[in-house]
C-alpha cells in the first residue's frame, strides 16, 4: 500500500504542471467531453483553493490505490471547476471535468478545448517522466487546484 | 527500489493572476501542505499587494497614477525598480519597465520583473526551511533546489503541439519561458509599443530565476538575433522556436538538453 500511494503522489507533479501549463486553445479541434454541458449549478462551492478541502467525499477509493475521486470545487476568474481523477493500480487511468465555468462565449470556447487538452495531457504525463514543463503559460488554474485536491485523497 | 527517497508533494494555488505550484521532494513529505509551502504562498501574496498593476490601490500603482512618493513606498519598492534599471542595461533597453500605454505615454510596470524576483527569495526562504529538493513553478517559470543533487527534470513546452520539445534535468538555478502559445502577443517592442513576433516562444535557462526570466522576455523582443544575444551572456542558454517552426538554441544549451526528438 505504501509503495502504491508513492506511485501516485509521485505523479502528482508532473499532473499538476501539466494542469498548471496547459490552458491551451490552439490546435485541437475534438469536441469536449459531456459534462461541459451541464450548467454547474453552482451553489455554495467554496473556493478552497488548498488541496483537500472539499467537503466531497470519494465517491469510492479501494484497495491499492485504486477508485475514483472527485476534486474539491475551485473558484476561478471564470467560475467553477472541478474535475475528476480516476486511479485504478497506483495509475491514474481518467481525468474528467464535472464542471466548468459557462458563463459567456470565451469562457465555453476555452473550456471546449482546454478540458480534452487537459484531460489528454494527463494521461500523457505519465510516461513522460518529467517533473515540471516551463511553458509560456496563463491560468488553467481551477484544473490544478481541484486534481490536485482529487490526487490527494487517492494518495491518502 | 524507489521507497522513501521519492517521496513528493505538491500544492498550487493562484496567486499574481497565474498558477503558482510548490514542489517538494525527499524522504518525509507531509501530506498536509507543511509550514514552509505555506509561507512561499503567503510571501508571494504579500509581494502582490505591493507591486499588482491590477490593484488601484497596490503600492505600484500609487506610485505609477503619481498619488504615491517612492519614499513612501516599501523599501522593496526601491529594490525592484533598482533591478529594473540593471535589467534595462544590461538588456540594452529591450527589457524596459516603462511600458507604453498606446496614447504615447509611458507607465511604469515592473511585472515583468517582479514574478522571477519573489519567486526566487521565496524559493531562497523555501530552502532554509525544508531540507530536501524543491522547487516553484510560476506559470511555467520555475526556481529550483536539489540538496541530494538528483536533478529535477524539466519539460521545454512545445509551442506548437503543447507536448513537450526537450527535457532539461536541472538541480538549481532558475527556466524561464517568454513566448505567444497561452497569453497572446504580450511583450512590446520598446522602440515602437508593437507586439514582438519573431518567434513562438524562446527559454532561458541559468543560475538565477530573475536573470533569466529578464534575458527571456528581452530576448523574445529581439526576436531572430536573441539567441545569439543570450549566447553572450555567462551561465545563460537559450532555444528558442520561430515562428516558422525553426528552433534555434546555444551549444551551452545543447550540451544539457535531452531531447525526445531532434532538436
Amino acid at each position: 500500500m505504501r509503495r502504491i500511494t508513492i506511485a501516485v503522489v509521485g505523479t502528482i507533479a508532473a499532473l499538476v504542471l501539466l494542469f498548471s501549463y496547459r490552458t491551451s486553445l490552439g490546435g485541437s479541434a475534438r469536441t469536449p467531453p459531456a459534462a461541459i454541458a451541464g450548467t454547474g449549478s453552482g451553489g455554495g462551492t467554496s473556493a478552497d483553493s488548498t488541496a483537500g478541502g472539499s467537503a466531497t467525499p470519494p465517491t469510492s477509493v479501494g484497495t491499492a490505490g485504486s477508485g475514483t475521486v472527485q476534486g474539491s470545487a475551485a473558484d476561478t476568474r471564470w467560475g467553477v471547476v472541478q474535475v475528476e481523477v480516476t486511479v485504478q493500480g497506483g495509475k491514474i487511468t481518467g481525468v474528467r471535468a464535472l464542471r466548468v465555468p459557462d458563463g459567456n462565449g470565451r469562457d465555453q470556447e476555452i473550456n471546449s478545448y482546454a478540458v480534452p487538452i487537459l484531460v489528454q495531457e494527463t494521461l500523457q504525463a505519465q510516461s513522460a517522466k518529467i517533473d515540471a514543463v516551463s511553458g509560456a503559460t496563463v491560468t488553467s488554474d481551477g484544473y490544478a487546484t481541484s486534481l490536485q485536491a482529487a490526487l490527494d485523497k487517492v494518495g491518502k | 527500489m524507489t521507497d522513501m527517497t521519492e517521496s513528493r508533494g505538491a500544492w498550487v494555488e493562484q496567486i499574481m493572476g497565474m498558477p503558482i505550484s510548490v514542489h517538494l521532494r525527499g524522504p518525509q513529505v507531509p501530506g498536509e501542505r507543511p509550514e514552509a509551502v505555506e509561507r512561499v504562498f503567503d510571501e508571494l501574496r504579500r509581494v502582490d499587494r505591493i507591486f499588482s498593476t491590477h490593484r488601484a490601490d497596490s503600492q505600484i500603482s500609487q506610485l505609477a497614477d503619481g498619488l504615491r512618493d517612492l519614499s513612501d513606498c516599501d523599501q522593496q519598492v526601491t529594490e525592484v525598480l533598482a533591478l529594473c534599471d540593471t535589467a534595462r542595461e544590461l538588456t540594452e533597453g529591450w527589457f524596459d519597465a516603462l511600458l507604453p500605454t498606446g496614447d504615447g505615454a509611458l507607465r511604469l510596470d515592473p511585472t515583468g520583473l517582479v514574478k522571477g524576483w519573489a519567486v526566487e527569495r521565496a524559493v531562497a526562504a523555501l530552502a532554509e526551511d525544508w531540507p530536501g529538493d524543491y522547487y516553484v513553478n510560476a506559470g511555467g517559470d520555475l526556481a529550483l533546489g536539489s540538496r541530494s543533487g538528483q536533478p529535477w527534470r524539466v519539460g521545454i513546452e512545445d509551442p506548437q503541439t503543447g507536448g513537450v520539445l526537450a527535457v532539461v534535468p536541472l538541480a538549481t538555478g532558475g527556466i524561464a519561458t517568454s513566448g505567444t502559445a497561452h497569453r497572446g502577443e504580450h511583450i512590446l517592442l520598446p522602440s515602437t509599443g508593437a507586439p514582438a513576433t519573431e518567434l513562438r516562444s524562446i527559454t532561458v535557462v541559468g543560475p538565477s530565476l530573475l536573470w533569466a526570466d529578464v534575458f527571456a522576455t528581452a530576448a523574445f523582443a529581439r526576436g531572430a538575433t536573441g539567441v545569439a544575444w543570450v549566447h553572450e551572456l555567462a551561465g545563460y542558454e537559450a532555444l528558442a522556436v520561430g515562428r516558422d517552426g525553426t528552433r534555434t538554441l546555444t551549444d551551452g544549451m545543447r550540451a544539457i538538453l535531452e531531447a525526445p526528438q531532434t532538436v
